[in-house]
């Protein structure tokens, strides 16, 4: 607000000056106008000093009265967004809004019809030591083939931190113990039984166990990796108590699953999740909701400290959520879970059982039939859209356009995935394209027409519709990153290795997801994520 | 795809010519984009590529080129009282500014590119776009009577000097087109400063000045047009009496404003049928160009505007101080001399010798407005200041985005102070479950 005063106090001035100065022109000679003028002038600036005063006093005894959370207005000005804005029903009164404007919706074809499909769970499943980030690339396999587990059993655990345990999504007979590179762990994968079975728990009471015998149960029962830390991403640490626990309810990437119809007639297990997080969080458990509509189950969550958040993508992202309501830092990290990871928790404690079911989205232009699938964690991709594809030059990818892996038909889901996407290879010539394109697509730029048609829905393909090229464009990343971060200095402090401001320009507070749409509208082309990651990669040795 | 196969067919191989084969691989990604698909990374790419934002900032300055070439055909004869009304003598007036125009054009970019394309082989990497940019620019920043071996040096300096030796497009700190026009300014002070450069084909005869004609003119279009039963070019014309071929800066400068209206009005000068360099002159062509840009959003609205606000601040100072002629100029007038507009348009937004972030936009633009105006109106060798402000703050671009992140970082670390809990450690007891 103090921002916005200062700005519109600037445009003010530089106009009155403007109009002051075209007078005492017209008027040449009479110095009586340019007397008005300056006293007019001082007069100004003095009412702006005196109404600056007044509303920083006012910041600061909200500061100190503790209500200047974000959603409130304490300020002599009304803000504008609360003349403008539409009367939101749907929100309850009181409710923390974050309005984003930041950001960039692509709109593409191929949205997942919304009836969930339980018939194609598929028969191979597989867990992927290669998913978590912070664990050794060679973890102890505890089983071997054809040793027969049930959902929950143990698979492997990280020789660093043996206490977290990786465990069986389904039961069934382990098929094989797949390597990789340097003799790593790929993939272990199980045949999965007909009928599940599942590992059983002498469950802790969650109303009176304490916190620690909480942490203990989750790494012995295998639900611990669930949980991820931020800055890095990677598998929580459990020796530390967060501050607050992150959740975000919606996704406004790309075709994007839709959490709040998946999460419909769960309200009991997502409910028994959160009050176990609330068991496990220092301060607060947060939930990121849609303000553009969110299930009951979402809003009616109890326990939890309820933001919601309106724009274009990545406003659903739990890094951008964090960092308006309580930005971390690597002294103060954060843990954050999916919906679906909830769930998982929530059905552990509501019903005993190691659940990894998934409902994944099966997204894309190049799938004859997207729709929703119920499946478990680590599903064979192949099997999932057996019959569904349009073509053979498909690429098929693991998570949304943006921020998802390549995958094949004989590879697996990774742990926390729960969409698949299939588009159009780009790998043609065309030309002119870069000129004259001769099919409609996605673009930020103003140099396309798109902006006229808010509502197209684009078929994409994977050419990256141009070259690599240095820096050259600046501010294009600024215009979709909705945080107060400079993502070029980053990028640029990231490739010299400056850790200093590394630090200062807020790496810890990003992760991979976040710059994707700052990569995607990247003129030059550059690769944005992976960058990311190697400095993040870098901080996290040095940490 | 019979052009493609084609084309691909006669691709030169990369280890026997490698020079060759940047060259082919310059055109081809011209004619065709490539089939390049993203790999690790997002999936699908934006159709913006570095080849269209630069075409773009080319078809802005297009109606300047329009403007241009037809001025210098308007001012040659203006000088010489023939066709004095802009429109009169329509067909000599364009040849005679296309022949001096095209050879301008050729020369900079055979020069700029052949450099690119030489570094481009010799460094391995793909022929990058920077210089199509340059390469419009710099003939309508250059004066219509430019030598054309001059030119040539001014555009290896700029190219050679000011961007390969940083590492090409995207590396430079100078403006390569600045750079180049900044050359001619040093290296040929005596002749670019004086009346004479602005207005094209007027030579010593005698003891006064008279126009020339080469081969072109008397041999080749003088032939068609007479078929035509057309005007034709006459050399030997002398100008008119008290001609100078002042523009208006230089008089303004020696003068007041009041020697600037008695030769040219406000509406000439607004609409550019004034001696000046080739594609300056023309407001409300160069305002089209700089709305084509912020309308795409290529170009930044905030420099644009942050410079307008500073020159006219500086402007207006110097109203109020008043001790010279030309501080006297009102402020609103001084934007109808000069190059600001071009400046602001086309010189200050290049985004890779501007400032990055958008606070510094704001402060680089205002800056190069302030310092623009102090060097057009107090420098006495060259009433022009844009070219050199621009370059100025070209260098002290870095510093103010330095400043600008450390803000950044100053605001993160104050946050991270005030909401930065250090974390409890509990010791979760002796590891769980034995494995």
């Amino acid at each position: 607000m103090i921002k916005g005063t200062t700005k519109s106090t600037f445009l003010l001035l530089a106009f009155l000056t403007l109009s002051l100065s075209a007078s005492a022109q017209s008027s040449s000679g009479s110095t009586n106008y340019l007397l008005y003028g300056l006293i007019g002038v001082i007069g100004l600036l003095l009412l702006v000093a005196i109404l600056m005063v007044a509303e920083n006093l006012l910041h600061i005894e909200a500061k100190q009265m503790g209500v200047d959370k974000s959603g409130t207005n304490y300020s002599i000005f009304p803000n504008g967004e609360e003349i403008f804005k539409g009367k939101s029903g749907s929100l309850p009164s009181g409710a923390s809004v974050t309005a984003l404007k930041r950001g960039h919706d692509i709109k593409l074809a191929g949205e997942a019809e919304k009836v969930i499909n339980a018939d194609i769970a598929g028969t191979t499943f597989a867990l992927q030591p290669q998913n978590f980030i912070g664990i050794s690339p060679i973890p102890k396999v505890t089983v071997e083939k054809g040793d027969e587990v049930k959902a929950g059993d143990p698979l492997f655990f990280d020789k660093k931190n043996p206490s977290i345990i990786y465990c069986a999504p389904v039961s069934g007979e382990v098929m094989e113990v797949r390597r990789g590179e340097k003799r790593s762990i790929k993939e272990i994968i199980i045949l999965a039984d007909k009928e599940m079975k599942h590992r059983t728990y002498d469950l802790p009471d969650l109303a009176t166990c304490k916190r620690e015998d909480l942490v203990e149960f989750l790494l012995a029962s295998g639900a611990w990796p669930m949980i991820r830390q931020r800055p890095f991403d990677m598998v929580a640490d459990f020796n530390i108590i967060p501050q607050n626990i992150f959740i975000s309810t919606f996704d406004t990437a790309p075709l994007a699953p839709d959490n709040s119809f998946i999460v419909e007639g769960q309200g009991a297990a997502f409910q028994k999740g959160l009050d176990v997080l609330n068991k496990l969080a220092g301060n607060k458990v947060h939930l990121g909701l849609s303000a553009e509509g969110a299930s009951s189950v979402f809003a009616g969550a109890q326990g939890v400290e309820i933001n919601y958040f309106s724009g274009p993508h990545p406003a659903g992202n739990v890094g951008v959520q964090m960092h308006h309501t309580s930005p971390i830092d690597l002294k103060d990290p954060a843990w954050v879970l999916g919906v679906q990871e909830v769930l998982t928790i929530g059905k552990l404690f509501a019903e005993g059982k190691f659940d990894a079911s998934r409902v994944v989205a099966l997204t894309g232009d190049e799938l004859d039939a997207p729709k929703y699938v119920r499946t478990y964690q680590g599903a064979n991709v192949g099997e999932l859209v057996k019959g569904n594809l349009k073509g053979d030059n498909t690429r098929l990818v693991a998570g949304d356009v943006l921020s998802g892996k390549q995958t094949s038909a004989d590879s697996f889901l990774n742990f926390f995935d729960d969409q698949i996407t299939a588009l159009e290879e780009g790998n043609e010539f065309e030309m002119f394209g870069w000129l004259l394109p001769l099919s409609p697509r996605p673009s930020v730029s103003k140099t396309y027409p798109n902006f006229l048609f808010p509502d197209l829905k684009f078929k994409a393909n994977t050419n990256t519709h141009g070259e690599k090229r240095a820096f050259v464009v600046t501010g294009q990343y600024e215009k979709v990153m909705p945080m107060d971060i400079l993502p070029q200095h980053l990028m640029k402090a990231i490739l010299v290795n400056d850790f200093e401001r590394m630090e200062g320009l807020g790496i810890y507070e990003l992760s991979e997801e976040d710059v994707a749409l700052c990569e995607f509208v990247c003129t030059s082309k550059q690769p944005l994520q992976q960058i990311l990651r190697e400095g993040l990669e870098t901080m996290r040795e040095q940490a | 795809m019979g052009l493609l196969d084609f084309v691909k067919k006669i691709e030169p191989d990369k280890k026997k010519s490698p020079f060759l084969h940047t060259l082919f691989d310059g055109f081809f990604t011209f004619l065709y984009s490539p089939d390049t698909v993203t790999k690790g990374g997002v999936h699908i790419r934006d159709g913006m590529d570095l080849k269209r934002t630069m075409v773009v900032v080319v078809l802005a300055m297009q109606l300047c080129y329009v403007f241009g070439s037809f001025n210098i055909g308007h001012q040659h004869f203006a000088a010489t009282g023939q066709y004095t009304a802009f429109l009169d003598g329509f067909h000599l007036k364009l040849i005679y500014g296309l022949i001096q125009l095209i050879p301008i054009f050729i020369v900079a970019h055979v020069v700029g590119l052949g450099i690119e394309f030489w570094y481009a082989a010799k460094k391995g990497h793909a022929i990058e776009e920077g210089f199509l940019v340059s390469g419009a620019l710099i003939p309508l920043i250059m004066p219509p009577d430019i030598p054309l071996l001059w030119l040539a040096f001014a555009v290896a300096f700029g190219v050679i000097i000011g961007k390969e030796a940083f590492g090409g497009t995207g590396m430079n700190i100078l403006n390569v087109a600045l750079l180049a026009r900044v050359f001619i300014f040093f290296a040929y002070p005596t002749t670019i400063s004086g009346d004479e450069v602005w207005v094209a084909g007027l030579a010593e005869s005698g003891d006064t000045l008279a126009t020339t004609y080469n081969w072109f003119h008397t041999g080749l279009f003088n032939g068609i047009f007479e078929s035509l039963g057309w005007d034709t070019f006459q050399a030997g014309m002398p100008v008119v009496d008290g001609y100078s071929g002042a523009t208006p800066l230089a008089l303004a400068f020696k003068e007041g404003w009041g020697a600037v209206t008695e030769q040219y009005s406000t509406t000439q000068m607004f609409w550019g049928a004034i001696p000046g360099s080739i594609g300056e002159t023309c407001k409300p062509f160069i305002l089209i160009g700089a709305g084509i840009l912020i309308a795409t959003g290529i170009a930044s609205w905030r420099i644009m505007l942050s410079m307008l606000i500073g020159a006219v601040a500086c402007a207006w100072l110097f109203n109020m101080w008043g001790v010279t002629p030309f501080m006297e100029v009102p402020w609103l007038y001084q934007f109808y001399m000069g190059s600001f507009f071009f400046a602001m348009a086309f010189m200050a937004t290049d985004p890779v010798t501007a400032a990055s972030t958008t606070t510094g936009k704001w402060i680089y633009g205002f800056l190069i407005g302030f310092v623009g105006m102090i060097i057009r109106v107090i420098n006495p060798a060259y009433p022009e200041g844009w070219m050199l402000a621009i370059l100025f703050m070209n260098v002290f671009a870095p510093l103010i985005d330095h400043y600008v992140i450390e803000s950044n970082m100053g605001r993160r670390a104050k946050r991270n102070k005030i909401t930065g809990v250090a974390v409890p450690v509990t010791p979760v007891a002796e590891a769980v479950a034995e494995h």
